[in-house]
């Protein structure tokens, strides 16, 4: 028998949460993530049925933040759902059989880092680590970017002073290094 | 350089990847009884226009999207900018 013990996308068994001042950094491990992008054709059909899922389709750049699965635009005809992994560990299986013939789903959960940037300092951090409007973006605000090189989701949550960003799983230690380096510099 | 794009509005240029000529998009008819020409043509040979170009440029810090932006080499002026699928679409490509 194997006992074998998940990790998370850091390499720790419990979720990395660093404290500054003004800032907190915390791997978000609770995610699972799929991505839906409609086939050609079904375009119609398959808003029909994101519409019925997040109670809306989430416009270019933007993220629908409903409970429990949320939503942003990926790119034309592309968007990421997302929801709590304790209960949506089979997201994409769900969502294929939701979206049938329509749209074609991949499994992403394995594929991203998650991690949530709060407090004051947020704005500040986010200027020094991407090129995105920090300030003038509202909450539903979903961008890709680039961080320490790596193309990153940046979404402005609810809350003014949190943004949650979604890197590429294998560089996480990278993207860490990068939002530790400038929450110091921040702080 | 700013590249107004039609979908996210004005983002730099840094953002963008410059992907070649835009007429890339009108790949040559395999079956042709000249394919190899046209397709040495498609490969190889470009016009260099000082003036107005249409160029393909790929968001690659962005939504990913290709683009056909009409730019002035000379300038660097842009007067249009498009969604490479809806222009590769209205010549009836993609289907």
């Amino acid at each position: 028998m194997h006992d074998l013990q998940p990790l998370t996308a850091l390499g720790g068994t419990t979720a990395q949460i660093d404290s500054f001042a003004h800032i907190t950094i915390a791997e978000n491990d609770g995610l699972a993530l799929a991505s839906v992008a409609a086939r050609l054709g079904h375009e119609a059909a398959c808003h029909k049925t994101l519409k019925k899922l997040l109670g809306a389709v989430p416009a270019p750049g933007k993220a629908v933040l409903h409970d429990p699965e949320a939503g942003f635009w990926m790119g034309p005809d592309q968007w990421m759902i997302g929801a709590p992994r304790e209960t949506h560990e089979l997201l994409a299986d769900t969502l294929d059989a939701l979206f049938g013939k329509t749209a074609s789903v991949t499994e992403q959960t394995g594929a991203w880092v998650c991690f949530d940037v709060t407090g004051l300092a947020m704005p500040d951090l986010c200027e020094r680590v991407c090129a995105l409007p920090i300030r003038k973006m509202a909450a539903g605000d979903a961008q890709r970017t680039m961080i320490h090189q790596l193309g990153c989701f940046v979404i402005r949550r609810e809350s003014a002073d949190h943004i949650r960003i979604l890197g590429p799983r294998a560089s996480a230690g990278s993207l860490h290094h990068t939002l530790i380096t400038a929450a110091h510099a921040v702080a | 350089m700013i590249i107004d794009h039609p979908l996210l509005g004005p983002r730099d240029a840094a953002e963008f990847t410059y992907m070649g000529d835009a007429k890339l998009i009108d790949r040559p008819d395999w079956q042709s009884d000249t394919a190899a020409q046209d397709f040495y043509e498609y490969g190889y040979l470009r016009d260099n226009p000082a003036g107005w170009h249409e160029e393909l440029w790929f968001h690659e810090a962005g939504d990913r999207s290709w683009l056909v932006v009409t730019r002035n080499t000379v300038t660097h002026e842009i007067s249009k900018v498009e969604l490479a699928r809806d222009v590769a679409r209205a010549k009836g490509r993609s289907k």
